[in-house]
């Protein structure tokens, strides 16, 4: 991700090798285009800029009014600031700790490439002086210290996330990115394994059989997709604020961008009563996820 | 103290940057985020050995980071999102350490990333653990779903009198 951000910040989507993996995100970006959320709540990790190895979040909300793109040691990606929707989150927030699930809050915080590549990614290139096209609330996972929560932990928070959407007085339009690399491993001497036949696998389950992918063990994600491919739990988060049964919208997936497998899903929710919804996911995935009106007990999901 | 066993200490060529090694890694993991600083990366390019003095090391520490031994940083406690950090302070890209890590040269490993990355066949336990997983095996869509209980049965009993 470091790389196709650094490729996006420096024009060389053109080039042969990086256009292959832009263009699988057009469809997307019209996708998501068309779908117009209210809110995109980014499921993502942080990579020693936030968080470092002082405090270690399994969980943590943002809640700010907005996020400022961290310096990873480069200076800042050349992206405007990300604005939060410190409502929504702070009602997600008391929801879903009420729910048991411990969240840590974060009042203040910065993003990096794990958040902000997935936004371009989506959303298309936004200049520096420009607007994002709606809040987001980022929702950061620990995937770098092991044990990252467990996938089925994963998705029990996305039902609990969604719970807390359907239950917001406003009705709003929220999709919901899964973000994080599916097999990669850039540790150590078995770095640059890709296993690709596990990568189409798991979009398989994530689309039609989530349960199956609730009960993969750690040591399954590792051996098979790589040290890092356990990044891979985060989608689940998305996928648990769906519907059980999701439309599969767009589905894109090529080797390698860089170090990685790269690929993408958009799950909606079928919608009810003409209304389409559907999810996103990102940069890896994003889910979308749905909001409803919690009186009219009308989802609409959409994005 | 010896390292407790896991059972990802079976992975061939894998550090897990797990609680313990968070712990025993601290210095290593704190010494690269001080990199983020310019200041930093000055002081430390001036003098390597001094300014690692600030961070509470150990000797096998503080030589595996003089040394640029990258897996051996991984294996004391380093993590690769930070030791990234002092490979960019000396100018390398991404694929430079990785190709380090896995004793090739940038060339060929570049050349196997393009070629679609290493094959988890044959990588995936140091004592021969090699089925795939039952997770993908049982995975799948609808096509697959016969083929792959057929598949299955005689496999898993292969596997149950192996144990025995």
């Amino acid at each position: 991700m470091p790389a196709i951000g650094a490729a996006l910040d420096n024009g060389k989507t053109e080039e042969p090798y990086w256009k292959r993996i832009f263009s699988g995100f057009e469809k997307s970006q019209e996708w998501m285009r068309g779908t117009k959320p209210d809110v995109a709540i980014i499921v993502y990790n942080d990579h020693a800029s936030t968080f470092s190895v002082e405090m270690i979040p399994t969980f943590a909300l943002g809640c700010a009014a907005e996020f400022p793109p961290a310096d990873e040691g480069w200076g800042p990606r050349p992206v405007p600031v990300v604005k939060g929707h410190p409502a929504l989150a702070s009602h997600i927030a008391q929801s879903v700790i009420l729910d048991e699930f411990d969240l840590t809050i974060c009042n203040k915080m910065e993003v990096d490439h794990g958040m902000t590549v997935p936004m371009n990614l989506l959303f298309g290139k936004v200049e520096k002086s420009g607007h994002w096209p709606c809040p987001v609330i980022p929702l950061a996972v620990n995937v770098v210290m092991y044990p990252p929560p467990t996938g089925h932990r994963c998705f029990m928070l996305g039902r609990a996330i969604r719970k807390a959407v359907e239950s917001y007085p406003d009705d709003l339009k929220v999709v919901i990115f899964g973000t994080g690399g599916l097999s990669h491993q850039i540790s150590g001497p078995r770095a640059g394994l890709i296993n690709s036949k596990w990568d189409k696998n798991f979009l398989d389950n994530l689309s039609n059989n989530p349960q199956k992918l609730v009960k993969i063990p750690h040591i399954d994600y590792m051996r098979e997709a790589g040290a890092e491919g356990i990044e891979m739990v985060m989608w689940l988060i998305m996928r648990g604020a769906l519907d059980d049964k999701v439309e599969e919208v767009y589905r894109f997936y090529t080797v390698p961008a860089s170090n990685t497998a790269v690929g993408h899903i958009i799950l909606a929710n079928r919608g009810r009563g003409g209304a389409r919804k559907s999810a996103a996911k990102v940069k890896r995935p994003a889910g979308k996820l749905k909001r409803a009106a919690a009186q009219a007990k009308v989802e609409r999901i959409r994005g | 103290m010896a390292r407790e066993r896991h059972d990802y200490d079976d992975i061939p060529g894998t550090f897990v940057f797990d609680a313990e090694r968070s712990r025993q890694g601290y210095g290593i993991n704190m010494f690269c985020m001080s990199l983020m600083k310019d200041d930093n990366r000055r002081a430390f390019k001036a003098n390597e050995a001094e300014y690692l003095k600030k961070f509470n090391l150990t000797p096998e520490q503080t030589d595996a980071i003089l040394k640029r031994d990258y897996n051996r940083m991984l294996e004391l406690g380093g993590n690769i999102y930070f030791t990234a950090k002092l490979g960019a302070t000396d100018g390398h890209s991404f694929q430079h350490l990785a190709a380090l890590m896995t004793g090739s040269t940038q060339q060929d490993y570049a050349s196997m990333m393009l070629a679609g990355g290493r094959s988890v066949e044959g990588n995936r336990s140091r004592s021969g653990k090699n089925a795939p997983s039952k997770y993908l095996r049982a995975a799948g869509g609808k096509k697959t779903a016969s083929a792959g209980k057929r598949k299955a049965k005689p496999k898993s009993k292969t596997r149950s009198a192996k144990r025995k």
